[in-house]
């Protein structure tokens, strides 16, 4: 047992990679996670409309933040704000009793404003038992903030896009993300060194093929799978979990194209560094985590303490996030996800010209340094 | 998917249009050490050329110059274009999850051969080499010397015009080496350039010119019988192992001991013998290990 135990040692000594992986990963994943990990929502983003939305920001419990508040806009502008994600929750005013519309995919978030406002409601109600016995005066045509406040407890309250607040629902849009980064990622590196594995990378670099045309040849297959992968998902979502779709197909689709191609590029990043399969799979899992635990899947973006935070705009599971709960439960159309739309695009063309410059040398570095 | 920049790696004009490909003076760092040390090697068409030498001793690294795999840090590389290079790559370089078929289907269309042509070639080739039975055999599951032929008659489908082999016999059983070398003969006798490494010397004295090297050094080049006629000194064949210093210039083939005696010391016991292939390379090795070390001049 001795020589066997000694044998693995002086392995993982020289693995250091995997070694590095061993010690480093838990402490960074502590690390991460104990900062990432957070249901807490500290902040509510809120957007005003009506006759009194100026007067909405002092009305409301601290939790609640109003990041636009227009006086002469209705129920449709304050709606638009919730579907192109820029509230959570938004405040209609100038009718007997302002409506509260709360963005129920933001789920965490919609929870938190839920319970703000009920806890509102509770102290307004003895607040106004107290009020009518002391003065007895009638309400004034022109509410002052503490009316606002009392009659925004007392407001009614719509939950919008996911209104019985299903996890499921926000949770499959994202998980059709997961599977596409499984795909394009893990099994796209394993793809790519089983040919140095196997010594037929050496063939492909003298075959008269262009670099691009076996990058292309290489990751278009893995491709395909992953675009049927995603339709399975999205049709078990909606056929069997009830997961709605009302936004466009089309840009839907687009997203997926954008964020396969970036995640299909990690994949062949990883596959140019790596020396074996093993190591593409600890490398793809390095990847592969941070985008589960960051990019709002599991935890919301606004509790992810800032000096984390930023880790998350650079992952594309982030940004397709976004498009995905934007279209499939907000029906929120192309011109309100260009952020989304623009990042993934930065990202995929950064990443998949870093994939294609490693590949090309990782292929042939004859190619790359012509024999004089 | 085909149309990779086809452009020979020479200059206009020069020996490679009449098929004389091979390398000049090249050199190669690998890890910060000279892998291969001012190399030339000429690949002729319709003649094989054998590269030999022991584990390390830059036979890969040459053969992956001359294909195109590696870049040489200085020196010139003659070699056709792409689409004319047949290559095979140390192991067979084939798929492990495809059939005979299907590797050779592949070869094919990533040359830009017509379905008419890859049929042909593939039937002939697959008859040729005694695989007909196995083609819709998954490669990993064929015997080591099936593997070895199917990267050989892989590496020929296209008929190119220099032909690459790293190894092609190592591993494989006596039988099948045959079957492999009649392959690469008829390769060469069809007009093709024919390169390829072999640990085996014995095989080498079949090649029309033989290159030996010694950790990145060429150690012998020419014909097989102008590297015997090169070797200096006298062999000699004794029965047991030689006492003294005959000792360091000895070496043990077969049931026998040869002594190389290098030519000005007095010869000792032993019968002078004529040195083949394998003896002409051991003595040049042996040669330079001593010249080397500072006990012969």
């Amino acid at each position: 047992m001795w020589a066997m135990i000694l044998k693995e040692f002086r392995q993982l000594r020289r693995d250091r990679r995997t070694l590095a992986m061993m010690i480093l990963m838990p402490v960074l994943l502590l690390v991460v996670l104990g900062y990432a990990a957070s249901f807490d929502v500290s902040s509510i983003a809120v957007a005003a409309s009506g006759p009194q939305a100026s007067t909405v920001a002092g009305a409301l419990p601290r939790t609640f933040h109003v990041v636009a508040a227009e006086n002469t806009q209705g129920r449709g502008w304050a709606q638009d704000q919730l579907r192109d994600g820029n509230a959570v929750v938004a405040v209609v005013t100038g009718g007997a009793r302002p409506v509260v519309l709360i963005d129920g995919t933001q789920l965490f978030a919609a929870r938190a404003a839920l319970t703000a406002l009920a806890g509102q409601a509770a102290q307004s109600g003895q607040a106004r038992s107290g009020q009518a016995a002391q003065s007895g005066q009638a309400a004034q045509s022109e509410p002052g903030t503490s009316q606002v406040a009392l009659q925004t407890a007392a407001s009614q309250v719509h939950v919008l896009y996911n209104p019985k607040l299903a996890t499921s629902d926000i949770m499959i849009p994202g998980l059709a993300g997961v599977v596409l980064v499984f795909i394009g990622t893990i099994i796209t590196s394993l793809g790519v060194v089983r040919e140095r594995q196997s010594g037929t990378l050496e063939q492909l670099a003298v075959m008269p093929l262009r670099s691009r045309d076996v990058f292309l040849g290489k990751i278009t297959p893995y491709f395909a799978v992953a675009a049927a992968d995603l339709a399975i998902v999205l049709v078990v979502g909606v056929a069997i979990f009830g997961v709605p779709f009302r936004g466009s197909l089309l840009v839907f689709g687009l997203g997926a194209l954008l964020f396969l191609f970036v995640t299909l590029g990690i994949g062949v990043l990883i596959s140019s560094v790596s020396q074996n399969q093993g190591q593409a799979i600890q490398l793809a899992v390095m990847t592969l985590l941070p985008q589960v635990l960051l990019s709002g899947l599991i935890f919301p973006l606004s509790s992810i303490v800032a000096g984390v935070r930023w880790i998350a705009y650079l992952l594309p599971l982030t940004y397709f996030n976004e498009i995905s709960r934007g279209v499939m439960l907000r029906a929120e159309p192309i011109g309100a996800l260009w952020q989304p739309f623009l990042y993934l695009t930065l990202l995929g063309a950064v990443i998949v010209t870093l994939a294609s410059l490693r590949f090309r040398r990782y292929l042939a570095p004859a190619r790359s340094r012509r024999a004089a | 998917m085909t149309g990779r920049p086809d452009g020979p790696v020479t200059s206009p004009g020069t020996r490679a249009d009449t098929g004389d490909w091979g390398t000049d003076e090249i050199s190669v760092l690998y890890q910060g050490r000279l892998a291969l040390d001012k190399i030339t090697l000429r690949a002729v068409a319709g003649q094989l050329t054998a590269v030999v030498g022991g584990d390390g001793a830059g036979k890969t690294t040459l053969l992956r110059c001359l294909a195109g795999v590696l870049a040489p840090a200085s020196g010139h590389v003659r070699r056709p274009p792409a689409r004319q290079i047949g290559y095979l790559s140390a192991g067979s370089g084939t798929y492990p999850d495809l059939t005979v078929q299907e590797n050779l289907d592949f070869r094919a269309s990533a040359y830009g051969l017509s379905s008419v042509q890859a049929r042909e070639q593939s039937g002939d080739l697959l008859g040729r080499a005694g695989l007909d039975a196995a083609r819709d055999r998954l490669a990993g599951q064929l015997s080591g010397g099936m593997r070895q032929k199917l990267g050989v008659i892989a590496a020929m489908l296209t008929s190119p015009r220099l032909l690459v082999l790293d190894e092609p016999t190592t591993g494989v059983d006596p039988v099948s080496r045959s079957g492999l070398w009649w392959l690469i003969a008829r390769a060469a006798a069809d007009g093709c350039a024919v390169v390829l490494a072999t640990t085996y010397l014995d095989e080498a004295e079949r090649a029309a010119a033989v290159l030996a090297l010694d950790d990145g050094r060429e150690l012998a080049a020419g014909t097989p019988d102008q590297i015997i006629a090169a070797v200096p000194g006298t062999l000699r064949s004794v029965a047991g192992r030689p006492p003294g210093s005959d000792e360091q210039r000895a070496w043990r083939r077969g049931g026998r001991w040869r002594v190389w005696d290098p030519p000005q010391p007095a010869s000792g016991a032993g019968q002078p013998i004529q040195p083949d292939l394998q003896d002409a390379v051991t003595v040049a090795a042996l040669a330079r290990e001593l010249r080397l070390a500072g006990s012969l001049r």
